[in-house]
């Protein structure tokens, strides 16, 4: 088994344990405590009032903007690493590169705080 | 079949060293128990500290100093009954705490906890006749892991607040999600200038890097550092970052709806994510476990060391929590999106540029002047964006998208 696989392989344990742990407390649980439903607890909580309308209710679509941002960003991260793991073999080039490539992507942000993305009136 | 022949069926397995799989179980408990014991510690902790920065006594009741109260309160989490809402997903509202809960777990896999950094040991220690580390694992990816782990825990909030089929829970949810991959994309940003230079993804690699005071701290220039920990403070939802569990306007956020341990699995994923990246920021800009080693075994002051930056960080949190007010949602946004990112993308540039610059003889000063130059090129363009836009708000008057 190479390392590769083997430290993978720990990760994996790690996390089934995890999540063992995680089922058996709620497991353990189940046997412990009271079980006395009654249709007035399982309403959703609306501070006391009964709730009015669709639990899920419109959002705001700015949210769904800070998204697509990211999703630009976390591309570019993804671009990043590699080079900032071997940024002495590229050089100057590897830079120049680098700083098209950022510049770019920045414009992103430019064009969504000249489009008053950013702002929360 | 024996037991030899049906582990043969996999090829994987045919020859494991039980030794190894001993010492991977033997790490793995471990692990755990110090993370588990950690989280009841931190629990404890910051009750304590916020409620002496508040001139109050804090628990005193459940053992000596009230260290047990954490174990009081998940055992009173745990006698009480669990109500899942009618009108919510079940599924989803089930698997949510797991998707919290787990990723927290499995960023501690790959934080270095001990062993002896000095005289070029990589932190090594040998323990039943194996050579090991002192952390579970040693992915050749390990800071992308810890990255990736915290997407993952925004799928936990998202999911939760989103099955709870209520509104707060809803709204916590959505506003958690923007904020943590607004944060998320800095946080990222400004662990690739320390990967510029330690010249690894590993975690062990980072640690080794900056042997003996080559902290990352001041080698990447303090930016980067600032950046992670407000970064890394929004990410866990921590005051004044804390929008995601705003009492006074939300309720309780995204876990309005849960209830018994569930809920409290939501609070210890919490807890954990605190520890945990502490342990990454240790690891990330304070050179991890090294440290002088002054008398005794090189591997016990790995540990010392750890735990006393460890411990520095989360008196940090801590004392954020208990003296910053809470951002507001659109300040939030403002300083994530104009401030963080475009700076960490910037410091990445300047220090890659100083790096080929070190490497090719250049004059330092050179190139922090070609910097300057294209700062402000960039800052030229930004400042005619902005006139653009207030020419055009004079146009067509004040329209939102």
């Amino acid at each position: 088994m190479s390392d590769l696989l083997r430290s993978y392989l720990t990760v994996f344990i790690f996390g089934a344990v995890a999540v063992g742990l995680v089922g058996a407390v709620l497991g353990l649980g189940s046997f412990l405590r009271p079980k006395r439903p009654r249709p007035e607890k399982l309403i959703a909580y609306e501070s006391g009032v009964d709730p009015v309308g669709e639990g899920w209710t419109q959002a705001e679509i700015r949210y769904y903007i800070f998204a697509l941002l990211f999703v630009v960003f976390d591309v570019e991260a993804v671009f990043l690493f590699p080079y900032a793991t071997r940024a002495e073999a590229y050089g100057w080039y590897g830079v120049g590169a680098m700083a098209l490539f950022i510049g770019i992507l920045t414009l992103t942000i430019l064009e969504a705080w000249r489009k008053k993305v950013l702002r929360w009136s | 079949m024996t037991p030899a022949q049906v582990l043969a069926l996999d090829p994987l397995l045919i020859d494991v060293d039980w030794g190894v799989v001993g010492i991977v179980v033997l790490k793995v408990v471990v692990a755990f128990t110090l993370l588990l014991v950690s989280v009841l510690f931190m629990v404890w902790f910051e009750r304590k500290a916020v409620s002496d920065l508040q001139n109050r006594i804090g628990p005193n009741r459940a053992g000596p100093f009230g260290l047990f109260q954490t174990i009081a309160d998940g055992l009173k989490f745990f006698m009480k009954e669990d109500s899942i809402p009618d009108r919510a997903d079940r599924r989803v509202f089930v698997l949510a705490p797991y998707l919290a809960a787990v990723p927290a777990f499995l960023v501690f896999a790959v934080v270095p906890i001990g062993g002896d950094f000095s005289d070029g040991n990589r932190g090594v220690i040998r323990i039943f006749g194996h050579d090991t580390l002192m952390q579970v694992a040693d992915p050749p990816v390990g800071i992308l892991f810890v990255l990736a782990m915290s997407g993952i825990a925004v799928y936990g909030i998202m999911l939760a607040g989103w099955s709870s089929g209520s509104k707060y829970p809803l709204l916590g949810s959505v506003r958690a999600s923007a904020q943590m991959v607004s944060y998320e994309a800095a946080l990222g940003l400004s662990v690739a200038a320390v990967v510029l230079f330690s010249e690894t993804l590993s975690t062990n690699g980072i640690v080794a890097a900056q042997v003996p005071w080559g902290w990352n701290l001041w080698a990447t220039g303090l930016v980067p550092f600032v950046i992670f920990l407000i970064a890394a403070t929004a990410e866990l939802n921590r005051p004044p970052f804390d929008l995601v569990e705003a009492e006074q306007e939300l309720v309780g956020g995204f876990n309005t709806e849960y209830a018994s341990f569930r809920f409290a699995l939501f609070f210890l994923a919490e807890f954990m994510n605190v520890v945990t990246m502490s342990a990454i920021i240790v690891t990330l800009f304070l050179g991890g476990p090294a440290g002088p080693v002054l008398v005794g075994p090189g591997w016990m002051w790995g540990t010392i060391w750890f735990t006393v930056k460890l411990l520095g960080f989360l008196f940090l949190f801590v004392w954020f929590r208990a003296t910053l007010p809470r951002f507001r949602y659109d300040q939030l946004m403002v300083l994530g999106w104009k401030v963080l990112i475009p700076l960490a993308l910037g410091w990445f540039l300047l220090l890659a540029g100083l790096k080929v610059a070190d490497g090719a003889d250049w004059n330092p000063i050179a190139v922090v002047a070609v910097a300057a130059v294209g700062l402000l090129a960039g800052y030229g363009l930004l400042a005619s964006a902005l006139w653009a836009a207030r020419r055009n708000r004079e146009l067509e008057g004040e329209v939102s998208i």
